[in-house]
């Protein structure tokens, strides 16, 4: 087994009180070796950022655990918690949300350099700023740092995010939806820049994305996991999860994503499932998630047994479904 | 209702020529459409790409003359044909707009989801559309209402009575289909069509659109800056930037045999999922100010084939080969470069790898 330097240990978050609670993440397992990138992909409301959120430490699961280099991060003391806070660093779905508009990217970026001491002073404070603000190619430095972010386009804000980011010299990033909302002809030098962190820096990545085709992109060397209201229903190699997906909701999902290739998205066949709708979380079906829309549905063990993540085949690949077998 | 007059079928329903918006900012004169000139025809889908802020929703609000107080259409002439009349759009008043705005030429707007009144049925939302337009009877709207709930596949009897939170973004998403079809025009514009949806949701609409089109044989226009919607629906594709149409061309010449050195940046952008990994390339820069827009071809900043010419020098849209047209003066050289590429040969002289 490798070393991970996040684990997540049956994870569980669940929202709100008595008849309002939702389990929005539950009993999720899984870990991150150093250096990886694990995509998590789903639709909207799986629980991805929820996900993200609890190993960034933002959330504090209901139930199950984190460890980071091995330490339980909630039982851990103070001066521990600490030092995961900050090795632990989230790039937020909204970048108009997440960055001050008061402040300068200057200010933006010093801000935590000075507060956690990282920097001796507010010339070498500015050196650092220089520095990341080279690394995320927002060159000339000297145009962007007295800019506000209502100044900067939508990509360009990204960037302030994954520069803030990278402050505290991080050992994990957790990227959501990071490149989501800027063009494509600006999404593809961001995702070369996340990669470069991680090949040049050893930065580990959990990298959310409803797009399977980024998710392709920024993960082929790494692993991806497939959520489905809450649950991590496959889990394998980027290219094995893409050439022989296992999980009839994972196979859906690729059978229906349209492509940016006339011939190869006309070609494809969609599956069809038993039914559209998607299950609200206040009202979850029994047994497996996924059994009123599944093809493969098994009347008496589908709807009565949550299926479990297992391996199936070689090279750890994982599936959550009863009607799968290795 | 459809008409049956055979001459619809081989004139086109939409001629755009020369259209120029602008709209009055803070800043300035901000030029959002410039000089854009297209057939809409019959039956087909015609797909606008383009990244943010290019101009694509304003010209699809131009076209039904729903622009905001602040724009200005300076230029230019809209023609719409049906049933052997001819209509400039533009002169159009009152009235007749309104009729031409839902009967002939309907218009789903972008995040047009939370554009339901909240407090109101999806029925009277329904009625009130068909009673500005058309006499009908109570009953004789419901069945109308109805029968096109289900066409959008939607159960009709249960999505008629309820609020719109209570129904899905999915079905949201048909309702609305279904309202701008009420009136059974001729010319359907969507805008982001499918962009909020999930996967699965954003295939049965994509599914949905092929076959009500098939069935009622409408043009479709639509804008999407997701270039796989265009791949899986478009007839023809119309690349836009900084407001003008710098390519048009059948779907597989767009994809396969790009012309334009900003729509061969675009298709190299963008990654599939199943198909094999290709790296991919950026396009360096980001689009102009469109307040302050340089001078000569708009992309030229941006563009490995850019020269002298193209810096002092606005290249117009032209014929290149059948069916295909492009604003650049290095057709050819893009045109050689795109096909070494696809042939996985030679060296890709458009943008280096970020
Ligand atoms: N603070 C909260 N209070 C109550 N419910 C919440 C809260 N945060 C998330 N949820 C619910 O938990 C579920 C999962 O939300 P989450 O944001 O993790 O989804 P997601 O997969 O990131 O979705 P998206 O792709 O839309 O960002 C949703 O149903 C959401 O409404
Ligand atoms: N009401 C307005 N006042 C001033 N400028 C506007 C207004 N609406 C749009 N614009 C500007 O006009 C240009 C074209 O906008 P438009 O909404 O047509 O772009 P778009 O291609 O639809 O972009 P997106 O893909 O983001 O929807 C943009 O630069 C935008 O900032
Ligand atoms: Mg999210
Ligand atoms: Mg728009």
């Amino acid at each position: 087994m490798t070393e991970y330097l996040i684990e997540a240990h049956n994870l569980t978050r669940q929202f709100g009180r008595r008849r309002e609670r939702v389990t929005a993440v539950d009993d999720v397992s899984l870990g991150i070796s150093e250096g990886e990138v694990l995509c998590l992909v789903g639709e909207s409301g799986c629980g991805k950022t929820t996900t993200g959120k609890l190993l960034a430490g933002l959330l504090k699961p209901s139930s199950g655990r984190i460890r980071y280099q091995g330490q339980d991060v909630w039982t851990q003391d103070k001066e521990s918690f600490r030092k995961y806070r900050l090795g632990v660093q989230i790039i937020h779905q909204d970048p108009y949300a997440s960055l001050n508009p008061s402040h300068t990217v200057h200010q933006i970026l010093s801000a935590p350099l000075l507060h956690h001491n990282l920097v001796n002073g507010r010339r070498q404070a500015r050196e650092r700023v220089v520095e990341l603000l080279q690394i995320v190619d927002l060159t000339p430095v000297e145009d962007f740092l007295t800019k506000y972010p209502h100044q900067l386009s939508g990509g360009q804000r990204q960037r302030v995010s994954v520069a803030r980011a990278l402050t505290v010299n991080p050992s994990f990033i957790v990227a959501d939806e990071a490149v989501s909302m800027v063009d494509v002809s600006i999404r593809v030098s961001l995702l070369k820049m996340l990669s470069r962190l991680r090949m040049q820096l050893g930065v580990t990545f959990l990298f959310i994305t409803h797009d399977l085709a980024l998710a392709k992109f920024f993960a082929w060397e790494g692993r991806i996991a497939v959520m489905y209201v809450g649950s991590v229903v496959e889990l394998t190699s980027t290219p094995e999860l893409i050439n022989n997906a296992q999980h009839p909701y994972t196979k859906a999902l690729l059978a229906a994503v349209p492509e940016a290739d006339p011939n190869l998205t006309r070609r494809k066949k969609p599956i069809t499932l038993r039914s559209q709708d998607i299950p609200s979380l206040r009202n979850l079906p029994p047994g497996c998630r996924f059994h009123p829309r599944c093809p493969l549905f098994e009347e008496g063990l589908c709807d009565r047994v949550a299926p479990k993540l297992k391996s199936v085949g070689e090279n750890g690949h994982q599936v959550a479904c009863h009607r799968v077998t290795g | 209702m459809k008409d049956e007059n055979a001459t619809i079928w081989d004139t086109n329903p939409l001629s755009v020529r020369n259209l120029w918006v602008e709209y009055l900012g803070e800043r300035g004169m901000v030029k959002a459409v410039r000089g854009v000139t297209f057939d809409l025809r019959p039956r087909e889908s015609l797909a606008f790409i383009g990244e943010s802020g290019c101009g694509k929703t304003t010209l699809g609000l131009a076209l039904i003359r729903l622009l905001v107080k602040t724009a200005r259409i300076s230029q230019g002439e809209i023609l719409y044909r049906r049933s052997g009349r001819e209509t400039a759009v533009l002169k159009l008043k009152g009235r007749e707009m309104r009729h031409f705005r839902w009967c002939e030429c309907a218009m789903v707007f972008q995040s047009a989801l939370n554009a339901f009144n909240p407090v109101l049925r999806i029925r009277d939302q329904m009625y009130d559309t068909i009673r500005a337009h058309w006499r009908m009877s109570q009953s004789e709207m419901r069945e109308r209402a109805l029968s096109l709930l289900r066409h959008v596949q939607l159960d009709p009897e249960r999505v008629i009575d309820s609020y719109p939170h209570e129904l899905s973004g999915g079905m949201r998403q048909r309702v609305l289909l279904a309202m701008s079809l009420l009136l059974d025009p001729q010319i359907i514009i969507l805008d982001e069509p499918t962009t909020a949806l999930d996967i699965l949701t954003q295939r049965t609409i994509l599914e949905l659109l092929k076959s009500l089109k098939a069935e009622m044989g409408f043009s479709l226009m639509f804008i999407s800056h997701d270039l796989s919607i265009a791949a899986e629906l478009a007839d023809r594709v119309a690349t836009m930037y900084a407001g003008a149409i710098v390519e048009l061309g059948l779907v597989y010449d767009i994809f396969y045999r790009p012309a334009h050195p900003y729509t061969l940046g675009l298709i190299r952008a963008v990654p599939t999922v199943t198909g094999d990994f290709q790296d991919l390339i950026s396009i360096p820069g980001s689009p102009p100010d469109l307040i302050d827009l340089p001078t000569g071809c708009k992309f030229h900043i941006r563009c490995p084939y850019a020269t002298d010419r193209c810096r002092q020098e606005e290249p117009t849209l032209e014929p290149y080969g059948p069916d295909h047209s492009v604003a650049c003066f290095h057709v050819d050289q893009v045109r050689r470069d795109a096909d070494a590429i696809w042939e996985g040969t030679g060296h890709v002289a458009a943008g280096e790898a970020a």
